[in-house]
């Protein structure tokens, strides 16, 4: 088939209208999320179970207590913002000095062999899906933890946030894990032989040397990290219980903002209702909290040395 | 004289000893530190394959609907319903991430919409999975009228994949060298035709593997699909796309994950044994797609080496 050179060129600019045009439905995306959490967080503040603007926005952030599904609406975020940060908290816990370790070991220590036989695994963790790790947190780790706690007489509630964070902590580890490994290896090599060449060990020099020359890409990832531990839904949707409260123990059942909304829509919701909008307001502050920790990643990143 | 002293007293030998000891101690911590996290997928694995092993043998599981009884209930409209979802996910996925990729290395340069369009989807990949189920929620299932259907849930996942599937483009494309696209254009090619006849022919590989990798990651998302409103019970199919393809679409739906949750969640013991065999069976599929990525990124690896 042969096209006049006109014809050609009317495809050139075609195609490149299509890509340009598919390439920016990403921004289209991001947009209407932006929309629609602004647009129904702020009929959320309107509305009048709430108490209508403003008086609902100064208890949002005043009010000890969240039961904007109950009769007694009270919308305090600050259970939900406990729970969720507990359990984060827990999380990057286990996954930093484990991540770490994995992460050194991997890119310092372990034969081209050991890496290559077990990278594929740690890829394949990632893919294990959250609910599954849900299922394990409740059936198996937390009646594991209930019996090592009932050794010292300690009383654990079968809905707790340890458990979960602790699961997570191993869910977020192989994308950490992988993150820092990469931050690792782009720390150049004369850098480590420099190192070797003053008689300093393998564990001198990545300690000593090739970590400090990475820090900026291993917090980014420990910050993005930190935020997929924040926006994970199902393991503490089906482990950490549903009673949002304010406390600093860890074997009590809490609540996470991504709890509460698979809470609310796994019910019926009226469009428009109360207690749809809340889940679009709890969204939008879930979404501004890990903007804020991606941005700082990405910030970080972008400091990185070049060597 | 005090250096000297001091010196004369310094045992050498102990000194690298102890640096050797810490050395090893160390590398046996990261290698225990790695084995532990291989174990932790071991033990989640072998939890699921026990508990459900009732279950997962028996074929009953497969063919029938849920149902009240967890002796009777089965998965055929959560895999059938899974299967659907995907398609559609993956539909998107390809229509609106490859080309997005494609224009981002291919012709984007380095102006300010492509910085822009890269900015943002890497902000995109690292908003939390129930976001989007918002975005759908408030967008698809409201505003669009599209309702709790498997063309809402097939939209929020390919969404989803965007990020990893634009990524997976963009890599595999840039490690096909200029000199490549030089000829083509050298032997009188438009740009479109080096993109079809070369650069997509030789990346498809590579998306294909991201490709199967977004979609390993997808299969197994539920946050998203309960805050759509997936129904968890489900006693009838879709109706078949060649029959009925708008019914389809518009056809209420459950999905492996949502099936799992469901049983989860139910304080009857027995349920959970059902849970852990819908898990079996996501965890196997999973499984599955990895080790495809795993093989066709082996091959491609082999067949160009430029």
């Amino acid at each position: 088939m042969t096209l006049s050179l006109g014809t050609k060129k009317a495809i050139d600019v075609g195609i490149y209208i299509f890509l340009m045009f598919m390439g920016a439905v990403s921004i289209l995306v991001t947009a209407a999320i932006i929309w629609v959490l602004l647009v129904d967080t702020i009929n959320f503040f309107t509305h009048p179970d709430g108490g209508g603007f403003p008086s609902s926005l100064i208890r949002f952030f005043t009010e000890r207590e969240w039961t904007p599904t109950f009769y007694d609406k009270k919308i305090g975020i600050w259970p939900l913002i406990n729970g969720t940060f507990m359990i984060a908290g827990i999380s990057v816990l286990v996954a930093i000095p484990l991540g770490l370790a994995v992460a050194i070991y991997l890119s310092e220590y372990a034969s081209w062999k050991v890496r290559e036989s077990v990278k594929p695994w740690l890829d394949f963790l990632e893919a294990v899906p959250t609910v599954v790790y849900g299922y394990f947190a409740l059936l198996f780790i937390t009646p594991f933890l209930q019996k090592f706690f009932s050794l010292f007489g300690i009383e654990m509630e079968g809905m707790n946030a340890l458990s979960p964070g602790i699961v997570i902590g191993v869910m977020i580890l192989p994308f950490m894990a992988s993150m820092v490994e990469d931050s690792l290896k782009g720390v150049p090599q004369y850098l480590r032989e420099a190192s070797y060449s003053l008689g300093a060990s393998k564990l001198r020099t990545a300690l000593f040397v090739v970590l400090p020359a990475a820090k900026s890409g291993i917090l980014s990832a420990y910050l993005l990290g930190f935020s997929r531990a924040i926006g994970e839904t199902m393991v503490v949707a089906v482990a950490a219980g549903m009673y949002p409260q304010i406390t600093a123990n860890p074997l009590e059942p809490v609540q996470t903002i991504t709890g509460y909304i698979v809470q609310v829509a796994l019910g019926d919701l009226p469009f428009n209702s109360f207690e749809y909008l809340s889940i679009f307001a709890v969204g939008m502050v879930l979404f501004i909290i890990t903007l804020i920790f991606n941005s700082i990643a990405v910030y970080l990143k972008s400091k990185t040395v070049g060597y | 004289m005090e250096l000297q002293e001091r010196l004369r007293e310094f045992d050498i030998q102990s000194y690298t000893k102890g640096v050797r000891l810490r050395d090893k101690a160390f590398e046996i911590v990261g290698a225990i530190a790695t084995l532990l996290v291989l174990t932790f997928l071991f033990a989640v694995s072998v939890d699921l394959l026990i508990d459900g092993w009732v279950r997962i043998k028996d074929p009953n599981f497969y063919k029938s609907f849920p149902s009240r009884f967890p002796e009777e209930a089965g998965i055929l409209s959560a895999w059938v319903g899974t299967l659907y979802v995907m398609s559609g996910a993956i539909f998107w996925a390809v229509i609106l991430g490859i080309p997005a990729g494609i224009y981002l290395e291919e012709y984007g340069g380095k102006g300010k919409i492509s910085r822009i369009i890269e900015a943002n989807i890497s902000n995109l990949a690292a908003v939390p999975s129930i976001v989007y189920g918002l975005l759908a929620l408030g967008v698809f299932v409201y505003r669009f009228k599209f309702g709790e259907s498997i063309l809402t849930a097939g939209l929020t996942l390919g969404l989803l994949m965007l990020p990893v599937v634009v990524v997976a483009t963009r890599e595999s494309i840039r490690r096909i060298p200029r000199s490549i696209r030089e000829a083509a254009y050298a032997l009188g090619a438009t740009r479109w035709e080096t993109l079809f006849h070369h650069i997509l022919p030789y990346s498809a590989g590579g998306i294909l593997t991201g490709l199967i990798i977004a979609a390993s990651r997808a299969i197994g998302e539920t946050a998203p699909l309960i805050t759509i409103g997936a129904l968890t019970f489900i006693a009838f199919l879709p109706p078949a796309p060649w029959q009925d393809f708008i019914g389809m679409l518009k056809s209420p739906f459950t999905a492996l994950p949502i099936q799992m949750f469901n049983w989860i969640s139910r304080p009857q013991e027995a349920f959970h044994t059902n849970a852990a065999a819908a898990g079996f069976v996501l965890l196997v599929l999973a499984f599955l797609m990895n080790s495809i990525a795993f093989y066709l990124r082996f091959k491609v690896r082999r067949k160009y080496q430029w």
